[in-house]
């Protein structure tokens, strides 16, 4: 077995595990961080489509993140209230239920990466880095000053959303459904990436030449990829929504777009698991030295400094070994 | 320095002697402190959990656990669970921002912890929102605005220009003063939230007509506006509320603050017993002048203490009835509750002077008095 | 709206523009001539306006403050290339981003460990303090006016530099080939030094100048340091003429879309809602103007290939 898949293997259970141990030691906060671990990383996942599959640098997937987060707000403060969303046309009620959330979150992301992808993706390089920024900084300042749903208060849900057959407000059963959907997750990306559509996209990655050459327009490939990447990241922000049961437009900050990246990056771009290594090494760097000292950042800049001098290819790249391919 | 803080030692150990009988009655309470140390805002963070400290000073039966919430919502709602789930803190407090307290204090609440809040004052938790476990030590948000619109309208001031950030806290805080004053409000500007450049606005300010500019910026934006307006050679009259004036930022502006018109429930030149020993022991503590956030964090702690010495916390009703008497002297004089847990109290005028080389505030007068606010009508509880 | 009053506003434009090129002309030249994105230009905008504050705390003249300003910026400049910067050129856009992130939060807190958490205090000299008339009327603060000069002076500088010594030539020898001018002999990591410092130097002066008329606090650089991004991407990257174009468009845009959007909206819509949704609009402008430029051009206004 390759180091990467064993080390992929035991990155995986760790998660359970350690959401596992903390239950027996009745630390249920320890499940929480372990839950926004799998969240954060289930984000990561997502811009890892675009970024290490699609070498699509986006600056901006804190748009994604929110709107999932907004779409869990907005649906589950209207069922909160009893106040249907909308009445004409048609009437469209609230609801609490996950899974219709979820899809929701999805859709909704998913269409507004296809509207900023098919914009951005006319520009490469530092350009479309920035331009994804500013779609970014656009939906940020929208919901700061949209007064219907809180504006920059955001919004608090006071009951988590319901699954069905499971307790949500249970942290072990909440942290149960996160891990199953980022196992799906990454089961997804896993098979994109085998898939003759991954190839293709790699391919227009390395040489989009030769790609077009055979009949294959890379626009068009980014594109989906794009918009797989955002939906993703929607769900992920629709998840996170429902773990602090509140949203607020911190969540569409570029700081939040930077620490998404942070995770990929850290973990190792392009690994299919270097997200989850890299949200799992950021949460617990902020939780440990956090309590050290009120100026704990300036250590945590050291710390990624050092990775990205030193540790070349991320966590799971110095642990693996193993170049993968990537430019 | 070292006899310094010997008399402050000494006088805070006087305080919680006086306090030891009472905690006969009630056990040990475990608080929980979620705020701001790092980052934007940490001023604010460091001076209520640093005049908590000084009132809780000896206090054995007070545990103290203290998080930095990074000003994120997100973070602050992670460490409240872990506050409640982990380390089983009885009584939470200590959250700066109006936004990071409506993630919170829902769940606190709901959770059949107290929350008693040092800063922020949302109107939902004052009125719909309400819960017999939240008390809040400082103000409602609106408290300041209404009675700046209340002195103004009283003092000769008929057209002024309105300008806040464009978000809730700003929107909110300018209904409030137009709902108490009487004059023509001849311009309103709602700028970005966190801009640092007010030419274009200042400009617009010289054009209108007014006679006086209300803002509401706080942190670093009103820092940035009120040099500028100095510069700008406009003699309109300035006024505010005291977010925009406390210590921390009045030594960033310097003299372009002199002569400036705000309202606040406190002032270090109270004439007050509590407030005198207060004003004392913080300098002689942490060597700088104490902010208004430093006296609402000193009174949170006072608050819990007294109710320490009545109830114990573990019996709910009992501690909430304590807490709801405010049986402590509070540096901003006479303090109570009204039924919605919210202050009722005075609300005074503060002129910025300079006093020596240190440019600070003096009470003027009272805008309001036992000011009350208007959200408790929708208080069920 | 008064035409004085327009007059006005658009002076605030430029003066807001001509500020945003300080800051821009040393991304984009780094970036032209080392190709590293910085997200840390802003944290040297900090450092100079902090070291600005504390050199007037200490002497009390607004030159002396200047000159440390400029010089710290620039040391930190060299300094941070020397040990981060350099082991960057030959990475990928996305190991620099993460790189220079990493450095803005060491700055950021390193600068709150040393200064404390409250705003520092800087003020404009008495001798540019207080506004003057200008011809037709107009009452304006007179240190916007020599912010508006300096940062004219200092993009002739630039221009001069660029165009007619010896540096200057190496530099746009390293935009065009990076190899061949190390081939010839030039000392590339030096000049790689040297254009860091200037940058740093630049975004330093750029602080301590709007320092004095803003707020100098911990995090100040960061939403200039976005804005400066707009400009050079709006400009065409590496290009500082695209940089000054760049900076006035994206300053008028930005004072101009604040003053004029909320009464445009109010024209068809009721006054309340208006005077929100035209702030809520004119927040957004310059990214609806950056959009809008690299729908047309996707490099930038005078950006190459």
């Amino acid at each position: 077995m390759p180091r990467e898949t064993l080390l992929n293997i035991i990155l995986f259970l760790m998660l359970p595990a350690t959401a596992g141990a903390a239950l027996l030691l009745d630390e249920p906060f320890i499940i929480t961080l372990v839950t926004k671990a799998a969240i954060l990383a289930l984000a990561g996942v997502g811009l890892n489509i675009a970024l290490g599959l699609g070498g699509l640098v986006s600056f901006g997937h804190a748009a994604f993140f929110g709107l999932g987060g907004y779409a869990m707000g907005i649906l589950a403060s209207h069922a909160q209230s009893y106040t249907p969303l909308m009445e004409t046309p048609f009437l469209i009620e609230g609801t609490k239920s996950m899974l219709v959330i979820w899809g929701v979150a999805l859709a909704t992301a998913a269409l507004a990466a296809l509207a900023i992808g098919a914009l951005s993706l006319r520009t490469t390089g530092v350009y479309f880095i920035m331009i994804t920024l500013a779609f970014g900084q656009m939906l940020y300042y929208f919901a700061i000053s949209w007064p219907a749903y809180g504006g920059e208060d955001g919004l608090s849900i006071y009951v988590r959303n319901d699954f069905p057959g499971l307790n949500t407000l249970d942290p072990i059963q909440f942290f149960a459904i996160t891990f199953g959907v980022l196992a799906i997750a990454l089961f997804g990306a896993s098979r994109i990436a085998k898939a003759p559509f991954g190839l293709a996209l790699s391919a227009a990655r390395q040489n989009p030449e030769r790609v077009e050459t055979v009949g294959l327009a890379p626009f068009r490939l980014r594109l989906v990829a794009f918009v797989i990447s955002g939906a993703v990241t929607g769900l992920a922000g629709a998840l996170f929504a429902d773990l602090n049961r509140f949203v607020s437009p911190t969540m569409f900050s570029w700081h939040t777009s930077g620490e998404i990246m942070v995770f990929v990056i850290l973990g190792g771009v392009g690994r299919l698991f270097g997200p989850v290594a890299g949200a799992a090494l950021f949460i617990l760097l902020e939780h440990v030295l956090g309590g050290i000292s009120d100026f704990w950042q300036v250590y945590l800049g050291l710390l990624l400094l050092l990775v990205v001098l030193f540790a070349r290819g991320g966590l799971i790249g110095t642990l693996a070994g193993r170049e993968v391919a990537h430019d | 320095m070292k006899l310094k803080s010997l008399i402050a030692a000494a006088s805070i150990a006087a305080l919680s002697a006086g306090m030891a009988y009472a905690d006969a009655h009630g056990g040990k309470v475990k608080v929980g402190m979620i705020t701001t140390l790092s980052g934007g805002g940490a001023g604010l963070g460091i001076d209520v959990r640093d005049g908590f400290l000084l009132a809780a000073k000896g206090n054995e039966n007070l545990e103290l656990v203290i998080e930095d919430d990074q000003r994120k919502p997100d973070i602050a709602v992670q460490l409240a669970d872990k506050m409640i789930q982990s380390e089983k803190v009885d009584v939470m407090t200590g959250i700066i921002w109006s936004n990071l307290a409506m993630a919170v204090v829902p769940a606190v609440t709901a959770q059949g912890k107290f929350y008693l809040s040092p800063n922020a004052g949302p109107s939902a938790l004052a009125g719909k929102g309400c819960s017999p476990l939240y008390f809040n030590v400082a103000w409602q948000n609106d408290a300041f605005y209404e009675a700046g619109g209340t002195w103004a309208s009283e003092n000769g001031i008929e057209k002024v220009f309105l300008m806040a950030p464009n978000y809730p806290a700003g929107t909110d805080g300018m209904t409030g003063f137009k709902s108490t004053f009487k004059g023509d409000v001849v311009g309103e500007i709602y700028t970005k939230l966190g801009q640092t450049d007010y030419a274009a606005e200042i400009a617009q300010i010289r054009a209108s007509d007014a006679d006086t500019v209300y803002f509401f910026l706080p942190g670093g934006m009103g820092i940035s506006f009120m040099k500028q307006y100095a510069g700008s050679g406009v003699d309109k009259k300035v006024m505010g509320p005291a977010f925009s004036f406390d210590q921390g930022i009045l030594a960033a502006i310097g003299d372009a603050a002199l002569g400036v018109k705000n309202t606040s429930h406190w002032s270090k030149d109270l004439d007050n017993d509590a407030n005198v020993k207060f004003v004392a022991d913080f300098q002689a503590e942490y060597g700088r002048l104490p902010s208004l956030y430093a006296a609402q964090g000193y009174d949170t702690a006072l608050l819990l203490e007294s109710a320490m010495g009545k109830a114990d916390v573990k019996d709910a009703a009992a501690f909430q009835a304590a807490l709801e008497e405010a049986d402590f002297a509070s540096v901003r004089g006479d303090f109570a509750f009204a039924p919605n847990h919210h202050p009722i109290q005075d609300i005074y005028m503060r002129e910025v002077v300079k006093e020596g080389d240190v440019v600070t505030n003096k009470v003027i007068g009272v805008a309001a008095s036992d000011h009350q606010d208007v959200y408790g009508a929708d208080c069920k509880m | 709206m008064s035409l004085i009053l327009l007059i006005e506003q658009v002076l605030n434009g430029l003066q807001f523009g001509v500020m945003l090129f300080l800051m821009a002309a040393g991304l984009t030249l780094i970036f032209g001539v080392m190709g590293l994105i910085n997200l840390a230009h802003g944290s040297l905008y900090m450092v100079g306006a902090f070291a600005a504050a504390a050199v007037a705390g200490w002497t009390g003249s607004f030159i002396l403050a200047l000159i440390g300003a400029l010089a710290a910026a620039a040391a930190a400049g060299a300094l941070v290339e020397l040990l981060v910067i350099r082991r960057l050129y030959d990475r990928d856009h996305l190991d620099q981003v993460l790189a220079t992130f990493a450095l803005i939060l060491i700055f950021s807190e390193g600068t709150r460990w040393l200064f404390g958490s409250f705003p520092l205090f800087l003020d404009v000299p008495a001798a540019l303090a207080g506004p003057v008339m200008l011809p037709g009327g107009i009452l304006y603060p007179l240190y916007r006016l020599v912010i508006i000069g300096v940062g004219l002076l200092v993009a002739a500088g630039l221009f001069l530099l660029i165009a007619k010594t010896r540096i200057g030539v190496r530099i746009r020898a390293g935009e065009a080939d990076r190899e061949m001018i190390a081939a010839l002999g030039v000392d590339i990591s030096k000049l790689y030094t040297i254009v860091f410092a200037l940058g740093a130097a630049l975004a330093g002066l750029a602080g301590a100048l709007v320092g004095a008329i803003q707020s100098v606090q911990v995090g100040m650089g960061e939403p200039v340091l976005i804005l400066a991004f707009v400009v050079i991407v709006i400009g065409g990257i590496g290009s500082i003429k695209g940089a000054l174009v760049g900076s006035l468009l994206v300053g008028l845009t930005d004072t101009l879309g604040g003053v004029l959007l909320p009464p445009l909206f109010e024209s068809f819509m009721q006054a309340s809602s208006a005077n929100s949704v035209g702030s809520a609009v004119a927040s957004m402008s310059i990214y609806i103007l950056m959009v809008g430029v690299l729908l047309f051009k996707p490099s930038g206004l005078f950006g190459g290939n």
